[in-house]
């Protein structure tokens, strides 16, 4: 089961479980992350040791896909 | 080139971190610290050869020489100072997620220190909670960035999750959104680092010496 989470004050928030032989789920899961693009957050996903890649689509077939707020120097 | 940062708009008249720009910072820092000492330790030696009873202002004169650059210390040991521990619940998730975006030797270092080490293009880096540490190939300059999420409440796992993510989609981008707190000798900060933080800039820096040599 693949997952959308949300990093946030009470440490991650899960806002969408998909597989893909659920075309319902997997379409909560792309309305979730665009709420979320709209609300300012990033998508990340991981691609490999120490490698991860900026997401603007929900890639269905990633295993964790993580909204991180933006960064900027202190 | 992978994506850029998106929050690279935000610093758009900056130029790209790159080996070139390390190096022009590191000039650019070198020159201000010696611009600030020389004069110092100068006026020291001047007074006491024109007046030997001048000496405790020489003294004076060279304590400042001194405190200038360990003040620059001080201020790039101070981005990857811990801060201040929220709801428990929160930091126990926020430490587990960061768990599973490392390895194991990493996350061993963390809970010692606090500090994740990734290895990166431009060096070996030791992520905080609102800051980056950019060791060298070579581990004798160490850059301290300034950097955080820009949300205030989040976990201590989680901010530094934040920054490690970024630092893996770009890490070019990320050291230029970041902004440059100090760079210097790495035994300089070493000394103004809080004493639980050290192994991590020790570990951080025998990484950048196996790497010089390979």
């Amino acid at each position: 089961m693949a997952r959308l989470i949300r990093m946030d004050q009470t440490g991650h928030t899960t806002l969408a479980e998909w597989s893909t032989e659920h075309p319902e789920a997997v379409e909560a899961a792309v309305e979730a992350f665009r709420q979320e693009l709209d609300r300012g957050y990033y998508g990340v996903v991981t691609t490999g040791p120490g490698q991860a890649e900026m997401v603007r689509e929900l890639p269905v077939d990633a295993d964790l896909v993580i909204m991180r707020a933006p960064i900027a120097g202190g | 080139m992978a994506d850029a940062l998106p929050e690279l708009a935000a610093v758009h008249w900056r130029r790209r971190v790159d080996a070139d720009k390390l190096a022009h910072d590191a000039r650019l820092w070198t020159g201000i610290t010696t611009a600030h000492v020389v004069p110092f330790i100068a006026v020291a030696g001047g007074m006491v050869a024109l007046n030997p009873l001048a000496a405790p202002v020489s003294a004076i004169a060279l304590a400042h020489a001194w405190i200038i650059p360990e003040l620059y210390a001080k201020r790039g040991a101070n981005v990857v100072r811990p801060r201040g521990r929220r709801d428990a619940d929160a930091e126990h998730r926020s430490v587990g997620l960061l768990g599973d975006l490392v390895d194991h030797r990493a996350r061993e270092l963390r809970a010692r220190t606090g500090l994740v080490l990734e290895e990166g293009t431009l060096g070996t880096w030791l992520v905080g909670e609102a800051g980056a540490l950019l060791v060298r190939p070579g581990g004798r300059r160490v850059y301290c960035y300034c950097v955080r999420a820009a949300d205030p409440d989040l976990p201590s796992g989680d901010r530094i999750a934040h920054l490690l993510l970024a630092l893996r989609a770009d890490e070019q981008g990320f050291a230029t959104v970041a902004n440059l707190a100090f760079s210097g000798a790495r035994w300089r900060l070493r000394r103004r680092l809080e004493p639980q933080l050290r192994p991590a800039l020790d570990a951080a820096v025998k990484a950048a010496r196996e790497r010089a040599r390979v």
